[in-house]
């Protein structure tokens, strides 16, 4: 067997190792160039790209919100403005992991800070945004909350005190129907709104003038370059690297001049003290609302402050429904308030005439029913024409006007005046109301047998009973629409606008509504003169009238919320309260020259239109109408109703 | 020519004062000179990249002190012989240090690749990067080139020990560059072409096993490099903002410690793993460019010397050093610039941090040792 022996041949291992070095030597310099190019395809041919993100890396643009515009009314009282709150404010990455999140928020929780049930809402708006920003968790801390949280401020990371423009209402409860209020943003919100616009902006207009124009109020923010590290907290370096930053002032919102005038607003909210109703006061020459009360209200500074879970739900569990504004939220058969317009209605289609006499026996049946429909005068009023039948309010004589009209002509008259659709006033939520009509019934039943327009229905709703149902807002522009003698102005709250800077506000014209044509003068006047004789001693509003010195013209009603059985007497002390009648009451003065209309509405008010509702009414007249007392009826500030103290019924 | 001026020592020509001290203390000239630059620039741009950082600096300076003190302590007294007996022995202590490290790592119950001497902190698998290509150019020294197929075997199982410790630490980078030191080796002893024609589809085949037996986060940076915007703020994150710096800074760079990226903490581990971009960002293509040309003097210098030298030995571990230093540079530079994954590699003699600096300057001193300990006389 040969075995082969391998001997050390030097000269040629060196040669192996030479030809292998520079083979190695060669791949090196190819690897190296692979890199250069490399990073000459960044440098060089991508340069522009990578340095825009450079660019964005180091500088983060950060909103500075825009201050609010103000909310003042026709004589430049602030009803609205914006003062510096304490409030507290979470930055995520500075608390550390979800735990010690958690474990910070129950502690404020177990110091009172906030509340228990809140927590998981809280946390999750937290978690909603990024890990650097600061998120306000409680918003308006008072003076004492101040101090607990200060005492316990080294127990916290990440959670501090931070001073932002609040909201304030300096009126509260006053003026919350009208102006509304603003809230936290809210994901609902979010769907609607520009986020780049209310970047860092904590509240929005949720309800009332502050939602309908939250545009013209919010203004534009500003934004301030800041120079940020990886982790995006905001730093300032110390040495060489100083680069140049941008700052852009932000633009306020403009100031909104109401309609409202105040101190007819807290004579209105006043005289609601302690009743659930509403009292809305329009100018008849230009569709201004100058009072907007329902009670009970509610203080939107709460609001603002930002209510706690509980909180919010007993204002919404409270039985007296403070948060439902019923000047425009609250739908009520009209009753007898609705007789001068059919009143109108017959004179324009000629079925009476101002002088016919119709014979008032205290009741009335169709020809061929022996259904009595009856007066509220149980003796009858006898011989009536229309002046008096106004003044006196006659069932019977108004059972005549619809059994003649017709349904179909009532409601088209009446829809003129704007029943049964929306005024179009500039704050959300108004409900349309409803004028009925064999159309509407047809629609709104689904049973056959419901959807027949009975003739007995056609004299309910001429009286302003059965379907028909308005809001104390409708009313209010409907009379004033009988004020103007036909036309009308659409309800408006904003009356001119103060751009930001500007000194003068820019005033907004009237918006005109439809004019009810087809009535002569002398028809108008039928109506009006009966309206001021029940406003005069022997009316049904008599009372308020009293010792005034200008003449009112008016009309009471008193609804039933629900019907009689056959037979059945209407007996306020054996009734529930909330079944008793709603008094109501419209009306408009100096009658020769109108130059406010007002409507009041009492829910299940102890006593009828021209008893409860109709003494509201000439307060509000009074404080419009008269020259301001020399020594001021409230006390300074705002005088706020006890929330949800009802009559006691 | 610098070198001419080495080799005319021999004609007793006067040299300067540098040039004696250099020969005195057996190092060579050029090689010395170019790492000098480099680790002067390295500190530069720690200063600048640790956000003027002093204590770092101070520190970097320290270890540069100990890395050019074992350069220096190997150049000048070392010698082949007792290098050639020195490898087995470091070979050795390296193996069971690595073992002590996974076991106490293994009850810790974490990654651990350091081992506290007390008065210092060091990673074994550090001298693995030396000892490896030491004992298989020791193993070599005395056998046939190139190898026989047993030779091959032996020092295949040689690396698989060391490399598999370091996998099981879990450190893979560390573990790719032990393997990829003894692996050159292996090719500068003229591993047969066939065999390295055939390893390719096995390593194709190894790197699928390999995708079921590393960890999920290695799986997850090779994923990331694939396509770094998968993720932008995890480890994604490393890469993109790498690209950023390197790509913002231009032909001409943004300046020195005004590096956006680098100065607001924009990108990570700035002053040790992705120095190499700050360097991008701040010096622009002409400083990485520079940069790149100086280490690839580095290594033509290096493999010069090793082919210079006078045994299998000497020219195999010279070898292994030069071009293990070109890995460690083409690995770190393709990790930031985006062409390589993500792996823990520092640039070699830049970065921040004492152990691969003391490795690196070690083996250069080696290197160094080697080439002037010839004799004078062919063997």
């Amino acid at each position: 067997m040969i075995r082969r022996v391998r001997i050390k041949d030097h000269w040629g291992e060196r040669r192996v190792f030479t030809i292998r070095s520079i083979v190695a030597g060669v791949l090196v310099a190819v690897l190296l160039s692979t890199v250069a190019a490399r990073l000459f395809y960044l440098q060089v041919v991508r340069y522009a790209y990578y340095s825009d993100l450079s660019q964005g890396n180091r500088v983060r643009v950060e909103p500075i919100p825009p201050a609010r515009g103000l909310i003042l009314d026709r004589h430049g009282v602030i009803l609205a403005d914006n003062m510096p709150a304490y409030q507290l404010e979470v930055e995520r990455d500075q608390v550390g992991s979800l735990r010690q999140l958690r474990a910070s928020l129950a502690r404020l929780a177990e110091l009172g800070l906030l509340d228990p049930e809140d927590l998981p809402r809280i946390e999750q708006t937290v978690l909603s945004h990024r890990p650097y920003e600061s998120v306000p968790i409680k918003l308006a801390l008072t003076d004492q909350e101040m101090a607990v949280f200060a005492l316990h401020r080294f127990e916290f990371n990440g959670i501090d005190v931070h001073t932002r423009l609040s909201r304030n209402y300096p009126f509260g409860p006053l003026t919350a129907q009208a102006i509304g209020y603003v809230g936290a943003i809210g994901p609902r919100d979010l769907e609607h709104i520009d986020p780049s616009l209310y970047a860092g902006t904590t509240l929005i207009g949720k309800l009332g003038i502050e939602r309908t124009y939250e545009s013209t109020l919010h203004g534009k923010p500003g934004y301030r370059e800041v120079l940020v590290n990886a982790a995006g907290r905001p730093v300032t370096r110390e040495g060489p690297y100083r680069p140049k930053l941008k700052t852009q002032r932000p633009v306020a919102g403009s100031d909104l001049v109401l309609s409202l005038d105040m101190r007819v607003q807290r004579v209105a909210q006043a005289a609601l003290q302690g009743l659930r109703g509403a009292v809305v006061a329009i100018d008849p020459r230009n569709g201004d609302v100058i009072a907007l009360a329902s009670s009970p209200s509610f203080d939107p500074n709460e609001f603002a402050r930002g209510l706690t879970f509980k909180e919010y739900h007993a204002l919404l569990d409270d039985p007296s429904k403070p948060l439902l504004n019923r000047a425009l939220q609250g739908a009520y058969p009209p009753g007898s308030t609705a007789k001068p317009y059919y009143a109108l209605a017959a004179l324009h289609y000629g079925v009476v005439t101002p002088d016919e006499q119709i014979f008032c026996p205290g009741y009335f049946h169709l020809p061929g029913s022996s259904h009595l429909y009856h007066c509220w005068k149980h003796g009858g009023h006898g011989e009536i024409s229309m002046r008096r039948a106004i003044a006196q309010s006659c069932d019977v004589y108004f059972y005549n006007v619809a059994n003649r009209l017709g349904i179909d002509r009532m409601h088209r008259f009446l829809s003129e005046f704007g029943f049964g659709m929306r005024t179009g006033i500039d704050i959300p939520g108004e409900l349309p109301g409803l004028m009925p009509s064999p159309q509407w019934k047809r629609r709104a039943f689904k049973n056959p047998a419901d959807q027949v327009w009975f003739p007995g229905e056609t004299l309910i709703v001429g009286i302003g009973q059965g379907y028909m149902l308005a809001t104390p807002l409708q009313l209010a522009h409907a009379v004033a629409t009988i004020a103007a003698r036909g036309r009308s102005f659409v309800p408006r709250l904003v009356i001119g606008i103060r751009p930001p800077g500007a000194k003068h506000m820019i005033p907004l014209p009237p918006i005109p509504g439809p004019t009810v044509r087809g009535i002569t003068a002398a028809e108008w006047q039928v109506v009006d003169e009966g309206m001021e004789d029940a406003a005069k001693p022997g009316g049904t509003a008599s009372r308020v009238g009293m010792n005034a010195p200008y003449q009112i013209a008016a009309k009471t009603g008193t609804a039933q919320v629900f019907s009689l059985r056959k037979n059945e007497k209407y007996n306020e002390k054996t009734i529930n309260a909330d079944l008793r009648d709603n008094a109501l009451f419209i009306s408009f003065a100096p009658a020769d020259d109108p130059k406010l209309a007002v409507a009041v509405m009492v829910e299940n008010a102890t006593g009828e239109g021209g008893q409860v509702a109709a003494p509201i009414a000439r307060k509000v007249f009074d404080a419009y109408l008269l020259p301001p007392p020399t020594t001021p009826t409230t006390p300074s500030g705002a005088p706020r109703p006890r929330q949800g103290a009802t009559a006691k019924q | 020519m610098i070198l001419d001026e080495l080799s005319a020592s021999r004609t007793r020509r006067t040299l300067s004062a540098g040039a004696r001290a250099l020969r005195a203390l057996r190092l060579d000239g050029p090689l010395t000179g170019v790492l000098a630059v480099i680790l002067c620039l390295g500190v530069l741009v720690v200063y600048s990249a640790s956000g003027q950082n002093v204590r770092m600096v101070e520190r970097q300076l320290g270890n540069i002190v100990v890395a050019v003190t074992a350069l220096v302590v190997l150049a000048r007294f070392s010698t082949p012989q007792y290098l050639r007996l020195f490898a087995p022995l470091a070979y050795a202590l390296g193996v069971l240090l690595l073992i002590v490290v996974d076991v106490t790592g293994h009850i810790g119950k974490g990654a651990q690749r350091w081992l506290d001497l007390g008065f210092m902190r060091f990673q074994p698998s550090e001298i693995m990067k030396l000892a490896v290509p030491m004992i298989c150019a020791w193993y070599m020294h005395e056998r046939p080139l190139p190898p026989a197929f047993k030779d091959l075997v032996v020092m295949a199982v040689f690396i698989a020990i060391p490399t598999a410790l370091v996998v099981a630490q879990p450190d893979l980078g560390t573990a790719l560059l032990i393997a990829a030191s003894g692996l050159i080796v292996m090719l500068l002893a003229g591993l047969p072409v066939s065999i390295i024609l055939l390893s390719i589809p096995l390593l194709a085949l190894g790197a699928w096993g390999g995708w079921h037996f590393v960890h999920a986060y290695q799986r997850e940076r090779i994923l990331t490099f694939l396509n770094p915007e998968s993720d932008r703020l995890g480890a994604g994150y490393h890469i993109i903002q790498s690209q950023i710096a390197i790509g913002s800074g231009g032909v001409f760079g943004k300046g020195y410690m005004h590096g956006s990226q680098s100065q607001l903490d924009f990108l990570p581990e700035s002053s040790t793993d992705f120095i190499f971009s700050v360097i991008g960002e701040e010096f622009g293509l002409l400083g990485q460019l520079l940069l790149l040309g100086l280490y690839a003097f580095v290594i033509g210098r290096s493999l010069y010397l090793a082919m210079q030298g006078q045994d299998t030995f000497a020219r195999l571990t010279g070898g292994a050093i030069a071009l293990s230093f070109f890995v460690y540079v083409f690995v770190n530079a393709g990790m930031v610039s985006g062409i390589v994954p993500v792996v823990g590699v520092p640039l070699p003699l830049v970065s921040y941090g004492g152990t691969s600096m003391v490795t690196i300057l070690a083996g250069f001193g080696i290197l160094m040792s080697l080439h002037s300990h010839r004799k004078l006389v062919g063997s």
